[in-house]
């Protein structure tokens, strides 16, 4: 388990900025390097390794009536990945993000789509959002946290790009 | 308070605007998910920011009905009430959380309104630190009161901003409707008793 990316200026400088600039610019630095090879990794987000269960085990769903789902690929050619585990968490209507039936992890298609039914995502510490890691070794762990546009919608895409390990 | 408003309404006024966004809480379709301590920091985060609407009113003693020497001690009474709300706020959410709420206290976290919440709680901070030791400082009266009021000013700031941005168990209009009530008695409490009540008192 990776210790997410802190920086404690860039992050004021930032957040009087309006706060959303910081967590393109990283990724525009290091997407410099993968951008003769094709398409460059994702970032672990700020927050995203949050209330994580390691072994969090494989589950058919969590619930039902919010649909979570995205895609896998390899950095550089976007070939999609097959069978990669990834873990997903949130504060639902079942409880908070520690609730342990509100963690689960799912396996990629061949077209490396991976979904999962779960309760409804609920607003947790000030605003709706989800959790989402790859943490298995043969890529770059990446944690995601993913805002909801509204604690209405029913469903949220989450992409990964791994890159080796 | 206001002119010819009588003394009922204007507690009436003062006392619905503040415990009304509380009360609503307890409507939210949240509640169902959450755990108590969750809960109860949530409602000790609105209450804190309940205390904001009545502390300025009681510092410059504007409620009808009260002596000076009231509404001083009152002022003192729920600054220790704002306090106590603040400490059970952030204990409950860090019961909840740990990592979010480290990550909000050490300005690390991803959503923008922890900044502001923890900006609120440092200025409170100081002012109890003011409070504590105002005859120990050397401070004269009159820079005592505006450093306290600049500390205020902070934490109002800070507070309304950090429960504006919050999508929470607070019911949005009630919300809206006492961060500005808070907004207007503080900038109102401060410019009367700093500059027209001051002037008045040199004359």
């Amino acid at each position: 388990m990776n210790t997410p990316f802190y920086n404690r200026r860039s992050f004021l400088i930032a957040a009087g900025l309006g706060g959303l600039a910081l967590a393109t610019a990283p990724r525009g630095l290091i997407g410099a390097a993968w951008a003769q090879e094709g398409l460059s990794p994702t970032e672990t987000m700020r927050g995203g390794s949050n209330n994580y269960r390691p072994n969090a085990p494989l589950v058919d769903s969590l619930g039902k009536g919010f649909e979570m789902s995205g895609t896998v690929r390899r950095a550089g050619d976007g070939a999609p990945l097959e069978g990669v585990r990834i873990q997903i968490w949130a504060a639902t209507t079942r409880g908070g993000e520690r609730e342990p039936s509100n963690h689960g992890s799912v396996l990629t298609r061949a077209d490396g789509s991976y979904r999962l039914e779960m309760e409804q995502i609920v607003p947790n510490f000030g605003q709706p959002h989800a959790h989402l890691a790859y943490d298995d070794g043969a890529y770059r762990t990446v944690f995601l946290r993913p805002v909801m546009p509204s604690a209405s919608d029913t469903s949220l895409t989450a992409d990964f790009v791994l890159a080796p390990a | 308070m206001l002119p010819g408003l009588p003394r009922a309404a204007a507690w009436a006024a003062v006392t619905l605007a503040a415990l009304i966004p509380v009360g609503l809480i307890w409507t939210s379709p949240y509640l169902a998910g959450r755990a108590p301590v969750y809960i109860a920091a949530g409602v000790a985060g609105a209450t804190a920011l309940a205390v904001l609407l009545v502390q300025p009113l009681l510092a410059g003693n504007y409620l009808p009905g009260l002596s000076a020497a009231a509404a001083r001690r009152w002022h003192r009474r729920m600054g220790a009430v704002l306090c106590a709300a603040v400490i059970v706020h952030i204990g409950g959410l860090y019961l909840t959380s740990p990592p979010d709420t480290l990550d909000a206290l050490m300005l690390v976290s991803p959503t923008p309104f922890s900044v502001y919440g923890v900006m609120a709680m440092w200025a409170l901070v100081a002012t109890v630190a003011l409070v504590a030791l105002r005859r120990l400082l050397p401070l004269r009266s009159t820079q005592w009161k505006v450093l306290h009021n600049l500390l205020a000013a902070v934490v109002v700031l800070g507070s309304i901003v950090h429960a504006l941005l919050i999508e929470g168990t607070m019911e949005t209009r009630s919300k809206w409707v006492l961060c500005i009530a808070i907004a207007c008695v503080t900038g109102f409490a401060i410019l009367h008793l700093r500059l027209v009540k001051s002037r008045a008192a040199r004359r």
